[in-house]
């Protein structure tokens, strides 16, 4: 961290932007004026005061496309970066959609991947275009012409872009307009300051929960105690005799208060009696599910992959162990909860919402409202937060909003808001998983066979997001199956269990749990066979660019030696197409928990594009994936109540609990794939590796905090 | 009876529901949206402002208990000390998502102010009540540290 502040003070020096902040541009940065001179294309707008707009089509939630998608743009056009600005694209899939899912999403770390090449061309197009208007103006060819920082010049001559924008506009759009090779590239791998850092360091940034709209209500929603409830009776006297609160109306999803302003809602909800039929919810206490779970996970399951003969090599070992792994339901608890603005209009609506599928939720809230699709308005916000929350594929969140505005006569502006409560008890949780595993070593310790089953919940069965012709749902085994690691004998199994729960992708998938199942199973059949743990992981590896990664984290580390009373573990994890290997230093901390002091961390996701971003990913990643493996779980009570409603009970990591996180990246030429994911799966098995190898304690059962981990560690959490 | 007390160095009257909390009146009524609602229950501090100069949690605050005070929000919040935190935030790129970051600025604001050379342990407790579920804290913790150092503070 010293070094990165010191490169950044370096790149910031004389860019204008520190001198800036003496707090009179205070929110003017990152948003773009409107009124274009020149769009060369659906993503590029030359504005008349000279700033250069990127039309972003991916929901900027934290992970940085904002900063990542106008980087690519720029680099391709030869601005200046204190010229960018940006702008959310509207609900457009013919023009904006994700190429890799077809409609607009993000997910599954694809901002950069999909963009790649789309931005790259979209900004060369625009200064194709901009050169032949400074060539055609001033009669010289335009292969004589430069671009520098946003400067157009042939010799003494100079112009921006917005001198030239007007007859830029009537230039011919290139076809194939010519990429820069990478050794041209002048922003594209540094650390370019984030476009947004500043409005969101003053609080200037607006989010969906700050719109006010004229004579607009609050409404919030009480959801039935257990999932699959439907309301029955409403006693709403108590809260509609609370000030401020205007209707009670009952929608499918709960029961719902409008009021003038916030507070208001939240007490008339506190005042609502409300009779719920249960008779077809889900009731099951998660300690009676996991009886169920652990039943059925003695099954050997739908084969997902198999080479040789794990059966059979598993019979011929010298050595074998098992484990039954149990993972919590997890919500993503991002920190602004789930809302959303809608004002109807006369044949449609405007709708304001971080959407993380944005033709998907303003379809669902145009077909609830009974409006075309054609006459509704996104204004995309940013949000804040989500891992995986806000992308639903029933657009679950979308349709509620939409049905408390039509409940209320649908007419009148609703900004429809959760409060955490609804969010911590809400559902669409990473599933409950168990996951049964055998191994084996031969006599000289080498890993023979691992036979692994998955159980538990598929979320994409029966979605639009799963081709019911697949055998079975990869983002329930993904990281088992298609492992970078070559074992010679190996099958994956999968159980699907039935659930009424509702579950979702939660921060890189079926990684959270494939990936600390394989490294740390993987890392007890090392020890076993008395292997180096790096070496070992070395020699199974069939991909170099997973070798590369294992080799660069040992050397940044400086190995696996710990100094005393510590003790150090390794994990890598290949995930949406990121290779990322940790070590973690941890000690035994007051709570008996372990305390990790440090996570080093080698990364390769191809070409990197902002190296400072990607960090603070694998930073957040970590985070992310810590807080939850040591603390957080949500359970259901007998009668299906969940037992978690807010931080105090769901708890989440603080400042104190943040190990220091140094990273190295790999100076990939490979395409672009993600790192707002990836960062996450070796975090939590580093550290279980390390706490192993410290204390002698295995721990299967997720978080560590959980009270059967804790009776065995001694610890009083 | 109305409450009265100074907004930003504003005059502010709220005559509503004595039950709100001050995050609402400054939300909702006064209608500044840098203060963000998180929790409700004091635990994520992302409604953090200032109560005559020190951290208070706007989400548990009654508003009568700011009757005659001085309440400072992001929107508000000026001073060398205030200048030198954010210049460190944006300088290293601290925020992600940043819903949180209001808070976390305040809360660090704060801190300094009562303590002008935090060490890592103060840092660690007095932010201990802002959670950043983007897990920004390792640059939480060095922005704070850069700020110390830059901010010309008289101690």
């Amino acid at each position: 961290m010293t070094a990165l502040a010191t490169d950044r003070r370096q790149f910031l020096a004389g860019s204008g932007l520190v001198l800036g902040l003496a707090l009179p541009m205070r929110g003017a940065r990152a948003m773009a004026p409107a009124g274009p001179t020149f769009a060369p294309n659906a993503f590029v707008r030359v504005l008349p005061d000279n700033s250069v707009s990127v039309v972003i089509k991916h929901v900027e939630f934290g992970q940085g496309p904002a900063t990542g998608l106008a980087t690519i743009v720029a680099d391709e056009m030869d601005a200046d970066w204190e010229q960018m600005r940006i702008e959310f694209a509207p609900a457009n899939d013919p023009l904006y959609k994700n190429l890799m899912f077809g409609t607009m999403g993000t997910g599954g770390s694809t901002a950069m991947a999909n963009s790649w090449l789309q931005m790259r061309n979209a900004g060369a197009a625009a200064r194709a275009m901009l050169v032949a208007a400074a060539a055609k103006t001033w009669g010289v060819p335009a292969s004589e012409i430069k671009v520098v920082k946003g400067v157009v010049s042939h010799g003494a001559r100079k112009a921006s872009f917005g001198d030239l924008a007007a007859t830029a506009a009537t230039m011919p759009v290139p076809d194939k307009p010519v990429l820069k090779t990478p050794d041209q590239w002048t922003l594209i791998g540094t650390d370019v300051p984030k476009i947004d850092s500043l409005i969101k360091s003053t609080g200037a940034a607006q989010f969906t929960m700050d719109i006010k709209r004229p004579n607009m209500v609050v409404s919030v929603i009480q959801h039935p105690p257990a999932f699959g409830g439907k309301v029955k009776a409403v006693d709403d006297k108590a809260a509609l005799a609370v000030p401020g609160v205007v209707a009670v109306k009952a929608i499918p999803q709960g029961v719902v208060v409008y009021a003038k302003d916030t507070y208001a809602a939240m007490k008339g909800r506190n005042a609502l009696n409300v009779d719920w039929d249960l008779s077809q919810a889900e009731t099951r206490s998660t300690e009676t599910m996991l009886r169920d779970y652990l039943a059925q996970a003695a099954n050997p399951g739908t084969q997902c992959e198999a080479n040789g003969d794990a059966a059979k090599a598993l019979a011929g070992a010298a050595k074998t162990i098992e484990a039954t792994y149990v993972f919590p339901f997890l919500a993503h608890a991002p920190m602004e909860p789930m809302d959303a603005v809608i004002e109807p209009k006369t044949g449609g609506a405007d709708f304001w919402c971080g959407s993380q599928f944005q033709v998907g939720d303003t379809r669902a809230v145009a077909g609830v409202l009974g409006v075309p699709f054609e006459g509704m308005t996104l204004h995309e916000q940013y949000a804040g937060g989500s891992f995986g929350r806000r992308a639903t594929p029933d657009m679950g969140h979308a349709v509620e909003s939409a049905q408390a505005v039509k409940a209320l006569g649908g007419t009148q502006a609703v900004k429809h808001m959760w409060t955490r409560e609804n969010d911590i008890t809400g559902g669409r949780y990473r599933p409950l998983m168990v996951h049964k595993v055998r191994g084996g070593i031969d006599a000289k310790g080498a890993i023979v066979a691992i036979d692994a089953i998955t159980t538990g919940q598929s979320f994409m069965i029966g979605t639009p997001f799963f081709d019911a012709k697949e055998p079975f749902d990869d983002a329930m085994v993904e990281g088992l199956t298609k492992s970078a690691y070559g074992f010679p004998n190996l099958r994956v199994g999968v159980n699907v269990t039935k659930n009424g729960v509702p579950t979702l992708w939660w921060r890189s998938v079926g990684n959270t749990h494939t990936a600390y199942v394989m490294e740390t199973f993987l890392d007890r059949l090392i020890e076993l066979g008395k292997q180096d743990p790096i070496q070992a992981r070395l020699a199974l590896m069939k991909e170099e660019r997973a070798k590369t990664v294992l080799k660069r984290v040992a050397e940044l580390a400086g190995g696996l030696t710990a100094k005393s009373g510590r003790a150090r573990g390794v994990a890598f994890h290949k995930s949406f197409g990121s290779f990322v290997a940790q070590i973690a230093e941890v000690s035994v901390g007051a709570d008996g928990l372990p305390k990790v002091h440090k996570v080093w961390a080698a990364i390769d996701c191809g070409v990197p594009i902002n190296p400072n971003v990607m960090r603070a990913q694998v930073e957040g990643g970590i985070g992310y994936g810590l807080g939850h493996a040591l603390y957080a779980e949500i359970t259901l009570g007998e009668g299906g109540v969940v037992q978690q409603s807010n931080f105090d009970t769901y708890r989440s990591l603080r400042i104190g609990e943040m190990p220091d996180v140094e990273v190295a990246i790999i100076k990939s030429t490979a395409d672009p794939t993600g790192i707002g994911e990836p960062g996450l799966p070796p975090a939590a098995p580093a550290v279980a590796n390390a706490w192993r190898r410290l204390t002698g304690k295995v721990v299967d059962r997720l978080p560590f905090a959980h009270p059967s981990n804790l009776a065995a560690l001694g610890g009083k959490a | 009876m109305a409450v009265e007390f100074l907004l930003n160095g504003k005059h502010m009257s709220f005559d509503g529901d004595p039950d709100t909390p001050l995050l609402w009146v400054i939300r909702d009524h006064a209608g500044l949206t840098g203060t963000k609602y998180g929790c409700g229950i004091a635990q994520c501090g992302a409604c953090t402002v200032h109560l005559d100069g020190k951290n208070r949690r706007s989400c548990v605050t009654p508003i009568d208990t700011v009757a005659g005070k001085t309440v400072t929000t992001i929107e508000g919040v000026s001073g060398p000390i205030a200048e030198a935190v954010q210049k460190a935030w944006v300088a290293i790129d601290v925020p992600q998502c940043g819903f949180c970051q209001s808070g976390q600025v305040m809360s660090a604001i704060g801190l300094l102010a009562q303590k002008p050379r935090p060490t890592d342990a103060d840092i660690d407790a007095g932010m201990a009540g802002n959670i950043c579920r983007c897990a920004t804290y390792v640059r939480i913790r060095q922005a704070i540290k850069d700020a110390a150092a830059g901010a010309k503070v008289s101690a």
